[in-house]
């Protein structure tokens, strides 16, 4: 019986021709990582683990960026332990402001298709878009497998998602992992590995697919993969620091469950408060007041989410009751930003513009609400609290939404601005 | 292991961040995080809770992040048990990795009512309502699970298989 990508790969990597939903798999991992919030736990774990040394130094990897740069000083010596672990063990480390994991490691081609990969991050899930069996775990997780270089699963049912017809103007990734998550809702895929298929997502650049890849834990799956196609090649070449291995998945491979969309009836979307699934098309959001916008994260940080932005946000201002933070989600998105004379255009707009990191999208600094406020974001997670006071609110939506409501001083929609 | 305690009921998706805000991620140490353990959702737990208390949830609970620092907040809090509907998949992970029991069952979570006295028996999976007078069964363990739960966690598996490859 044939198998589906995300059964192949975690064949491939416990040495099986065939596995099957369910099972339990000791799997050789490719790519281990954590971040200034998860490393210093999993650093304590490593050391009660009993080896001296990390599997493989160039296959670990640690980045500091959620309260990086330091926000404070406890979070200074977080970063501190990891920096130091990262020297004595020779792993790869990115210090604050050089970007934020998600943005950071498909770009520097550390992970590429057909790897497992795992992090103590739950959005490590993005790299599914290159066709990597990618996903979150915790501390402990992730110190035992920095010293064994193995990890065990279960083998995840995969549900497939088939994206018909031809996406609407400022309808992108964000929109379309929005929609899904409203309509299967925060735990329709929960434990399973979602695989995103159909014409609408194969025109998406690979930008677009690690949106939706990122937020496939949104859903409460494992991982969310996409199939290997020419645009992920050409992403590919010249990034890559390994050899990889493409898998597909078999014509008559078995899904829990089939979703069907038509994209071309997809609008651009509004999560409202407080949870991922609570997503709307933007015309049933339209006109809410709003007191902060944020443009970046993991999810939308990057260099085309910052292009779309600037699209809109180039040459008009933002709204005097809102104030607008961008963040390109890696120093190389910053430098192409700074080139293409979007970084100029959104400081001219009154944003402010801020050094890569995950800040406020988890209320670290950067951008905290106050009690009463309400933010509209292009991060993946609205639940009470998450950016700041326990009684502000977050609406998320993809960058173009972002930047009209950005301008328009409330939640609107793209073509308000072009009218 | 028999856990016994009292009912702190809650409802569908308490998420990571409900159970422990990010702005107390600055630090691991167990005992700080217990402090502000599920303070914006509930302010009044960490004041309510006694040694032995149960957290019973509806589904999905302990979705969001992968921050480890919830199953350790809860632990540290005193919670013997979370019995739930179903767990979000790191969550469960996670909790098991750090030696949280935890126990998947819906029908005992739909039935208990704050308060409530349960008692919880890991090895057979066994719940009981003692003030309802009602007995569930949670879904077992995987063998592989019990063998990480008797082995005190994954790092003490983990300890013990390497030191069987002799890499120690």
């Amino acid at each position: 019986m044939g198998m589906t990508l995300a059964e192949k790969i975690l064949a491939a990597h416990c040495n099986r021709r065939q596995v099957q939903p369910g099972e339990l798999v000791n799997v050789r991992v490719d790519l281990v990582l954590a971040n200034d919030i998860t490393a210093p736990l999993a650093i304590k774990e490593f050391g009660r683990v009993g080896v001296d040394r990390v599997f493989d130094p160039k296959r670990v990897v640690l980045v500091a960026d959620h309260f990086a740069p330091a926000k404070d000083i406890p979070s200074a010596g977080q970063i501190k332990m990891m920096r130091d672990f990262a020297r004595a063990q020779s792993t790869l480390f990115f210090d604050g402001g050089e970007g934020i994991e998600h943005v950071l490691l498909p770009e520097q081609g550390l992970v590429v298709p057909g790897d497992v990969a795992i992090g103590a991050d739950s959005h490590t899930c993005t790299y599914g878009a290159l066709g990597a069996f990618a996903t979150g775990m915790g501390s402990t997780d992730i110190a035992c497998a920095m010293a064994t270089g193995d990890i065990w699963m279960k083998v995840p049912p995969s549900i497939k998602l088939v994206y018909r017809g031809q996406l609407r103007p400022w309808v992108g990734g964000k929109d379309l992992i929005l929609h899904t998550i409203g309509r299967i809702g925060v735990d329709g895929a929960l434990y399973a590995a979602m695989e995103f298929t159909g014409q609408a997502v194969a025109a998406l650049s690979l930008e677009g697919r690690f949106t939706m890849a990122n937020m496939a834990i949104e859903a409460g799956a494992k991982a969310g993969l996409f199939a290997v196609d020419r645009t992920a090649l050409t992403y590919v070449k010249g990034r890559a620091q390994r050899p990889y291995t493409v898998y597909s998945s078999s014509a008559d491979a078995r899904y829990q469950a089939v979703e069907e969309f038509d994209a071309s009836a997809i609008e651009p979307q509004v999560a409202l408060p407080h949870i991922p699934s609570n997503s709307v098309p933007v015309s049933q959001a339209r006109g809410m007041p709003i007191d902060q916008v944020v443009i970046g994260s993991c999810t939308n940080g990057r260099l085309e989410d910052l292009v779309t932005a600037g699209r809109l946000m180039a040459g008009r201002k933002v709204h005097e009751k809102v104030r607008c933070i961008v963040i390109p989600g890696s120093r190389q998105v910053y430098l192409e930003a700074l080139r293409q004379g979007l970084v100029q255009a959104f400081v001219e707009s009154g944003a402010a513009v801020s050094t890569p990191t995950c800040g406020p999208c988890l209320g670290g600094y950067m951008g905290v609400l106050a009690e009463g406020e309400r933010c509209l974001s292009t991060t993946n997670r609205n639940f009470v609290g998450r950016m700041g006071s326990p009684k502000s609110e977050v609406c998320l939506a993809g960058p173009a939404v972002a930047a009209a409501s950005a301008v328009l001083g409330r939640i609107a929609s793209p073509e308000e601005l072009e009218a | 292991m028999k856990l016994k305690g009292r009912v702190h009921l809650y409802g569908a998706n308490v998420d990571t961040d409900a159970i422990i805000p990010a702005r107390y991620l600055n630090t691991s140490d167990p005992a700080e995080l217990a402090k502000h353990c599920l303070e914006d959702f509930d302010p009044a737990f960490v004041g309510r809770v006694q040694p032995g208390d149960s957290i019973v949830a509806t589904s999905n609970f302990g979705c969001g992040s992968s921050r480890e620092h919830a199953p350790v907040a809860i632990k540290a809090c005193g919670v013997g048990v979370v019995v739930a509907g179903s767990f979000a998949r790191i969550f469960y992970r996670n909790a098991i990795n750090i030696g949280l029991p935890i126990l998947e069952c819906l029908p005992a979570a739909q039935e208990a009512q704050p308060g409530d006295t349960i008692e919880a028996d890991l090895a057979s999976g066994e719940i009981t309502n003692v003030t309802q007078g009602r007995t569930y069964h949670a879904q077992p363990y995987p063998e592989f699970m019990l063998e990480l739960v008797r082995a005190g966690g994954l790092v003490e598996y983990t300890r013990r298989r390497l030191a069987g490859q002799g890499r120690r």
